[in-house]
């Protein structure tokens, strides 16, 4: 965990409220891993007061990039920006998305913005970057290029968006060579519907998935969770809850997990979905 | 010119008969134990860390969200969420322990006999230099009334403790009562070592498009910028009524901020929710006081205490 302050390298409009910003973050580019976050202090001064916490969409060398949505002050404010300046974040926080080796088949779901930090687990798993193993873990969070064999692994991407203007990432998935399914809500490109709902459909079809990796809003990964516990599929979820310290001092981030409460910034923010209570979301 | 050199500046502060190497502390509940910020920050170079309140039995806290932005301020409503005593000397307290820095721990309770309870399991543990009785919280055999707004209650209880444990006692005063001076006086009469304030304000705030409340406890604490003049002003009023040492807390983000508090009569300091902002602030408030007595001349931080024109 590191707190620095990050040059701005580059932070422009994708499509409307959506923007990336990338950040030079030697430190925390080293050891970030797909599904951790870093909190990001919007301005000096006290309003808004808090940090804002965002997944690591991708990491590269010594930068880092973040996918964000602009929903209120702080990220208008990350949104102003300019290149050249300086932001205070901590990173890289969290737990992230763990994997074993063996996998064969994996469907990651994103629902809007919830595909910033997918991208970046899709694009290790594809093996685009060296991912280092992790030692002493009961479970491997990190796979090496040895523990699996790329061509054997079989990554499904389902994108979920309100219209065919507001899909996000698209080129930079087909350029991992990835499958990709798309839904829209209002139907203007392919399946019309929820991204919950093409999923149920395709997993009647799809055999043998080993593990189902989801970031959205909390309605969609519930719907989710509770699809993959009727077919008896591992699933990890990346969950949102407001954050105060980031990094599990404060306990003002918790959800109700099946032991008790979880810290969304410290225990999660991935998490395995039969962790979570889901009655309680 | 009366500057004087960085190193004959003394920070060193005694609030009866604990000692600090210098006058700022990081505040209750918004450090944990100590152990995530330990990653971050030289734990060393605090002048001490109150640890986050701990209780006889574990607590589960209260149901989320359990926080809530307000302009320049936080909400909170955590619900004293701990592992209870015995998890706490267990595997709490000895990685506090490595530290060179006092150790003040938070106590709190819902009757009488939980407090005595704790401090009776705490008086013969070593490394803990105070107990700071939270007494903000509300008494189920009093209809709930909060132990800290009753100076009889308080009294009792301060009495009480100081009969059971040699540790001494840093009684934390809340600031939802119409005098806290009252209180502060009943402390000071049963035996506190020194006092600390403020505890958060209490406050509410509402969701407009759900119309709910935003905290799932309803209400909860304000904390941040936005209670520090209320903070200031009872340090003052609090410090011209006890000859107790006083702990300031409320809103501090920097040296500028702290100053107010030791000009106005506080012998310490403790960074609250600015930690959540900004994990280096304590130590930039230590390193941001001693520029200041340099500036102004003056060798020893006790001659800052209450310097108020
Ligand atoms: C672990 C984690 C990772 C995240 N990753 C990303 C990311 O990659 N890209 C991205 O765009 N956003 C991400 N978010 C959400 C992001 O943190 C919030 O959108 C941001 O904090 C909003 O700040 P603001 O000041 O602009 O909005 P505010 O003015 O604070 O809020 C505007 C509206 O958004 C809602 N809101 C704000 N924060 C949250 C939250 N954490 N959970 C639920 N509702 C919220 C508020 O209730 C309010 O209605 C992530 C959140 C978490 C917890
Ligand atoms: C998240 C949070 C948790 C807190 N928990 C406690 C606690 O357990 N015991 C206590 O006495 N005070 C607790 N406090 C109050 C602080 O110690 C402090 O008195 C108050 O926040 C004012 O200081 P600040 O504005 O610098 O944060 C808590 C405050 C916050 C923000
Ligand atoms: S934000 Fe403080 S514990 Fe998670």
């Amino acid at each position: 965990m590191y707190q620095i302050k990050a040059k701005i390298i580059l932070n422009k409009k994708i499509i409307p409220e959506h923007y990336k910003i990338c950040l030079d973050a030697p430190e925390i580019a080293g050891e970030a891993k797909p599904g951790q976050f870093v909190h990001i202090r919007a301005r000096e001064g006290y309003d808004p007061l808090l940090r804002r916490p965002f997944s690591i969409h991708k990491s590269q060398g010594e930068k880092i990039e973040i996918l964000y949505k602009v929903v209120g002050k702080g990220t208008q404010l990350l949104s102003r920006k300019k290149i050249g300046k300086k932001i205070d974040i901590l990173g890289p926080l969290g737990q992230g998305f763990k994997v074993n080796p063996g996998l064969e088949k994996v469907i990651l779901v994103a629902g809007g913005i919830g595909v910033a930090p997918l991208y970046f687990l899709a694009e290790r798993l594809a093996g685009y970057t060296h991912w280092k193993a992790e030692k002493g873990s009961k479970r491997q969070s990190i796979i090496n290029d040895s523990s699996i064999n790329k061509n054997q692994l079989d990554i499904l991407v389902l994108l979920g968006a309100e219209t065919k203007e507001k899909i996000l990432c698209l080129e930079d998935f087909k350029n991992l060579n990835v499958k990709i399914e798309i839904a829209t809500e209002d139907g203007s490109e392919s399946f019309k519907g929820l991204v919950s709902d093409l999923f149920f459909q395709l997993l009647s079809k799809e055999s043998q998935v080993n593990l189902v990796c989801a970031c959205g809003p909390a309605l969609m990964l519930k719907r989710i969770a509770e699809l993959n516990y009727r077919y008896k599929i591992p699933c990890q979820v990346s969950l949102e809850q407001r954050m105060g310290c980031g990094i599990g001092a404060c306990l003002g981030c918790t959800i109700k997990g099946q032991t008790g409460y979880l810290r969304v910034c410290r225990n999660g923010p991935v998490f395995e979905a039969d962790e979570i209570q889901w009655n309680e979301i | 010119m009366s500057s004087e050199s960085k190193k004959n500046i003394d920070l060193s502060v005694r609030l009866g008969r604990i000692t600090l190497k210098n006058p700022v502390l990081v505040a209750s509940g918004t450090f944990g134990y100590g152990e995530e910020y330990a990653e971050l920050i030289n734990l060393n170079e605090l002048g001490g860390i109150m640890v986050k309140a701990v209780t006889l039995e574990p607590r589960e806290g209260n149901p989320p969200p359990r926080l809530a932005e307000t302009p320049a301020g936080l909400l909170n409503a955590i619900g004293l969420e701990n592992p209870g005593v015995d998890v706490f000397l267990k595997e709490k307290l000895p990685f506090l322990r490595r530290f060179q820095t006092a150790i003040i721990v938070n106590i709190a309770g819902e009757k009488e006999e939980e407090y005595l309870r704790l401090a009776e399991r705490l008086n013969q543990v070593k490394g803990i230099s105070a107990l700071e009785v939270n007494i903000s919280c509300p008494n189920v055999k009093e209809k709930g009334l909060i132990f800290g707004t009753d100076p009889e209650q308080t009294f009792s209880l301060v009495k009480k403790l100081g009969e059971i444990t040699d540790i001494p006692l840093v009684v934390k005063l809340t600031p939802n009562v119409t005098d806290i001076t009252k209180i502060a006086q009943a402390s000071q009469e049963a035996g506190a070592e020194a006092l600390s304030l403020i505890n958060t304000v209490l406050g509410m705030s509402i969701d407009v498009e759900t119309r709910k409340p935003k905290l799932g406890n309803i209400t909860g604490g304000l904390s941040g910028p936005a209670i520090r003049p209320i903070a200031v002003r009872m340090m003052w009023q609090t410090f011209q009524k006890v000859n107790l040492p006083l702990i300031g807390m409320g809103g501090i983000t920097d040296a500028e901020d702290a100053l107010e508090f030791i000009l106005a009569g506080a012998s310490a300091v403790a960074i609250g929710t600015a930690n959540f902002i900004d994990p280096k602030t304590a130590l930039e408030v230590i390193e941001g006081i001693k520029q200041y007595m340099q500036v102004k001349g003056i060798k020893n931080f006790k001659d800052l205490i209450g310097w108020l024109k």
